[in-house]
C-alpha cells in the first residue's frame, strides 16, 4: 500500500494579492491581473500581461529579510515560501525536499552577458540561492519541463514522498515576464492583442503573466487541505510545438491518474484545465475531455486572471482550485464568452456555489508534455 | 524573377535546415508543405521571419501565408510584388 | 517499500567526440566541433531522419542516445511504455544563449521561432517521444550535476507502479561545446542490478 499523501499549506504571490485569501477575493470579484503595459525595455509595442507591481514586491520582500542582493524572481519565490515554511514547523531536515519548478528562471540575467551572469542563469544555481536563504539540508529538485511544471511538480513531490525517500516536500514554482518570453511567443504568432479568451470562439493566443506559487506536500494528514489521489504525464509523441490533434498525451495523462485513483471520470466535480486561448491548445483539450467523457465537468481556466504563468502556472491554479474545494465554490472562467471550440465543454461562466469532492487539475506543454493530478477533498 | 526563384531555394534550405535537400532538386511549383518539401508549422514561421529580415515584408495577417508559402513559384511571385529591400 | 529488482538493460555514453555503446566504442572521429561530430554519427549508424538537422545540439545528444538504445528494443507492432526520465545541469542555456543574441540588437530584431522552441530542455525527449511513438512518462530535471540517488528512486517508482515498463534514462549535458551524453535504459531484466552504486560506475567510466 502506497503512502498516502496530502498538500498541507499553500501560498502564492501574484499581480492579485501576495496572499492566498487576497487572490480569491478578486476572483471572486473579477478583478483580473492583466493590464496593458507600455515598456519598451519588454516589448517595442504596447502589450497586454499580468506584471507584478516592483514598489509592491520590494516593500513585502524588506518584511521576510533586509538583504538586497537576489533577483526579482528570487524575491518572488522567497515571498511564496517564507510564510509557510514559519507556518508549517516541519523541520528542513534530510527527509524534507526542496522542489523548485521554473521553464526560463533567472532568464533576464543573460542580458547583460557576463560570466557571473550566466552562472545565475543556471536553474540549479536559482534552486540553491533559495535553498540556502531557508537553510534547506537536501539537494535541490528543479523540474523544468515546459508548462506543466508547475503541475508536474506536485506529482514529483508525491512520488518521491510515496518512494519512501521523503516525508514533506516544499514546492515552490515561478516565472517572469520577460523580454526573451514575450519576443518568443510574438514571433510564434501566439500572443493575442487583447486580454486572452479561453475556450471563446474569437480567441487568438495567449497574454502572458508572472507568479510564484508554493506549497507543502506531505505525508502527515494533520491540518491537510487535500488530499492527491492520482498523477499522470504522457508525451502526444505528435509534434514538438503543436498539440495533437487528438489530445492523445493529456487523454493518456488523465486516465493514469483515474486509473491510480480508482475512480471514474463520471465522479470528478470540477476541472481547472489549462486554456491558454490559443486556437490548438483550448480544441485539443475539448476533444480530450470529450474523450473521456468529461464535456458536462464544469471546467475553468485561470489564465483571464492570471494570464500564462508558465512555470508556476501549474503551481498557481493549483493553489486556487484548491480553495475552490475548500470553499465549495466554482470560479467564473474569466475572459470566456462564445464556446468556439469544435466539442462542447462546460465552461464556468459566473461563480457558482458547488461541493467538489474531486477535483482535476491538467496541464499541456511545448514538447507534445502533458500532465494531470487528480485530488480529494478530506472529509 | 529566375535569380530569386534560385536564391529561395537556397535560402530555404539553409534556414530550414534541409540537409539532405539540394537546390537542383527543388522544383519551382512542388507543395513546400504537406506531401512536397515536408514543412511544418514552424518552418511556416521562420519564413514569415525570412520574408521580413531578407526583404522586408511584414506580413499583416499571418494566414496569409499559406498562399504565399505554396510554392517556390508563389513566394517569388509574392516577393516580387511587395519586397521593399 | 519492499521492492523488486530493476536491471540496466543497456547503456550509452557519448563524450569526447565517441560514442560507447555497453561499454564497446562504436563510433570515434578526430577532434571536432559538436555539429560536424553529431551529423558524422548520425550519417555513420545510417539514421534515416531528415528533422535531426532541425534540432538543436542538446536535442541532437539526446536523440543519438536514445536512437542507439531504443533501435534494438522496439517492437513496432506493439506500443512500447517506455518512460523517458532526464536531466541535465544547464537545462536549454547553449540555446537560450544563442536565442538572447538574436533578439539584443535591436537594429537587427529578428527572433527566430525555430530557436526559440528549443529553449526548453524537455524539447528534446519531446523528439525522442515523436521518434519512437512513446506515449510514455516524461519528466526532465536539473542538477548540478548526474544525481543517480534521484534517478534510481525516482525510475524505481515509475516502474513500481507500474506507470511504466521500462524507463529510458539520461543526463544530456550540452553548453558550449561541452557535451556528456549517459542514456541508460532500466527493466525488469538486464546485465546489470540498477543502483546507485552501478550508475556512478557507468557515469564515470
Amino acid at each position: 500500500m502506497l503512502q498516502e499523501v496530502y498538500i498541507t499549506e499553500t501560498n502564492c504571490i501574484t499581480p492579485i494579492g501576495f496572499d492566498v485569501a487576497t487572490n480569491v477575493k478578486n476572483i471572486g470579484n473579477a478583478v483580473s491581473g492583466i493590464q496593458l503595459h507600455h515598456n519598451t525595455l519588454l516589448m517595442k509595442t504596447p502589450f497586454y500581461a499580468s506584471i507584478i507591481n516592483n514598489d509592491e514586491l520590494d516593500l513585502a520582500f524588506a518584511k521576510v529579510t533586509p538583504a538586497s542582493n537576489y533577483s526579482r524572481l528570487e524575491k518572488m519565490m522567497i515571498l511564496a515560501l517564507d510564510p509557510i515554511i514559519k507556518k508549517a514547523k516541519v523541520v528542513l531536515n534530510e527527509r524534507t525536499a526542496f522542489i523548485l519548478s521554473t521553464t526560463k528562471g533567472n532568464i533576464t540575467a543573460l542580458e547583460k552577458p557576463s560570466e557571473n551572469n550566466i552562472k545565475q542563469a543556471y536553474l540549479h544555481q536559482l534552486a540553491k540561492t533559495i535553498a540556502d536563504f531557508f537553510e534547506f539540508k537536501t539537494e535541490p529538485i528543479v523540474v523544468s519541463n515546459a508548462c506543466v511544471s508547475g503541475v508536474m511538480a506536485v506529482s514529483v513531490a508525491k512520488r518521491l514522498i510515496q518512494s519512501g525517500a521523503y516525508d514533506n516536500a516544499f514546492v515552490v514554482a515561478g516565472d517572469e515576464v520577460s523580454e526573451f518570453v514575450l519576443s518568443g511567443f510574438n514571433s510564434f504568432q501566439a500572443m493575442s492583442d487583447l486580454p486572452c479568451k479561453p475556450y471563446s470562439k474569437n480567441r487568438t493566443g495567449v497574454t502572458l503573466g508572472e507568479a510564484t506559487a508554493a506549497v507543502l506536500v506531505s505525508s502527515s494528514i494533520e491540518n491537510a487541505k487535500i488530499k492527491i489521489i492520482g498523477d499522470g504525464s504522457i508525451n502526444d509523441a505528435n509534434h514538438i510545438s503543436g498539440p495533437s490533434r487528438t489530445g492523445e498525451g493529456l487523454f493518456r495523462s488523465i486516465e493514469s491518474a483515474l486509473v491510480e485513483a480508482k475512480i471514474n471520470a463520471n465522479q470528478i466535480d470540477y476541472i481547472s484545465a489549462h486554456g491558454t486561448a490559443t486556437p490548438f491548445n483550448d480544441e485539443m483539450e475539448a476533444i480530450a475531455l470529450n474523450r473521456l467523457g468529461l464535456e458536462n465537468v464544469p471546467v475553468n481556466s485561470l489564465k483571464g486572471f492570471y494570464g500564462h504563468t508558465l512555470g508556476a502556472s501549474g503551481l498557481l491554479e493549483t493553489v486556487i482550485g484548491i480553495q475552490s474545494v475548500l470553499e465549495n465554490k466554482l470560479f467564473v472562467s474569466l475572459g470566456f464568452d462564445e464556446l468556439g471550440v469544435s466539442q462542447s465543454i462546460n465552461v464556468i461562466e459566473k461563480n457558482t456555489a458547488k461541493n467538489i469532492h474531486y477535483f482535476l487539475k491538467t496541464a499541456s506543454g511545448f514538447g507534445g508534455c502533458n500532465s494531470a493530478v487528480l485530488f480529494e477533498k478530506i472529509k | 524573377m529566375e535569380a530569386l526563384k534560385q536564391e529561395l531555394k537556397g535560402k530555404i534550405i539553409e534556414v530550414l535546415n534541409l540537409e539532405d535537400i539540394k537546390v537542383e532538386e527543388v522544383n519551382d511549383n512542388d507543395a513546400l508543405f504537406g506531401d512536397g518539401l515536408g514543412l511544418d508549422s514552424i518552418d511556416a514561421l521562420e519564413l514569415i521571419v525570412m520574408l521580413d529580415k531578407d526583404y522586408g515584408i511584414k506580413l499583416v495577417d499571418p494566414k496569409e501565408g499559406k498562399t504565399i508559402f505554396q510554392s517556390i513559384e508563389t513566394m517569388a511571385g509574392y516577393i516580387n510584388a511587395n519586397r521593399t529591400k | 517499500m519492499a521492492a523488486n529488482k530493476t536491471y540496466i538493460q543497456s547503456f550509452c555514453t557519448i563524450q569526447n567526440n565517441e560514442i560507447i555503446l555497453n561499454g564497446e566504442s562504436v563510433f570515434k572521429i578526430d577532434s571536432t566541433v559538436f555539429s560536424d561530430f553529431s551529423k558524422k554519427a548520425y550519417q555513420n549508424f545510417e539514421i534515416n531522419y531528415p528533422k535531426f538537422f532541425k534540432m538543436d545540439n542538446l536535442s541532437k545528444l539526446a536523440f543519438l542516445g536514445a536512437e542507439l538504445l531504443l533501435k534494438s528494443n522496439s517492437d513496432s507492432s506493439e506500443e512500447n511504455n517506455t518512460a523517458l526520465v532526464f536531466a541535465n545541469a544547464s537545462s536549454s542555456l547553449d540555446t537560450d544563449v544563442k536565442y538572447q543574441n538574436s533578439i539584443s540588437d535591436s537594429d537587427n530584431y529578428y527572433p527566430s521561432p525555430a530557436v526559440f522552441v528549443y529553449t526548453l530542455p524537455n524539447i528534446c525527449m519531446g523528439e525522442i517521444s515523436i521518434r519512437h511513438q512513446l506515449k510514455s512518462e516524461n519528466s526532465f530535471f536539473i542538477f548540478a550535476d548526474f544525481n543517480p540517488i534521484f534517478m534510481e528512486n525516482y525510475t524505481n517508482l515509475l516502474l513500481e507502479t507500474k506507470k511504466a515498463d521500462n524507463v529510458l534514462c539520461g543526463w544530456v549535458e550540452y553548453y558550449n561545446e561541452e557535451y556528456k551524453g549517459f542514456l541508460y535504459l532500466v527493466s525488469k531484466e538486464g546485465d546489470f542490478v540498477h543502483n546507485e552504486e552501478r550508475l556512478k560506475k557507468l557515469y564515470t567510466k
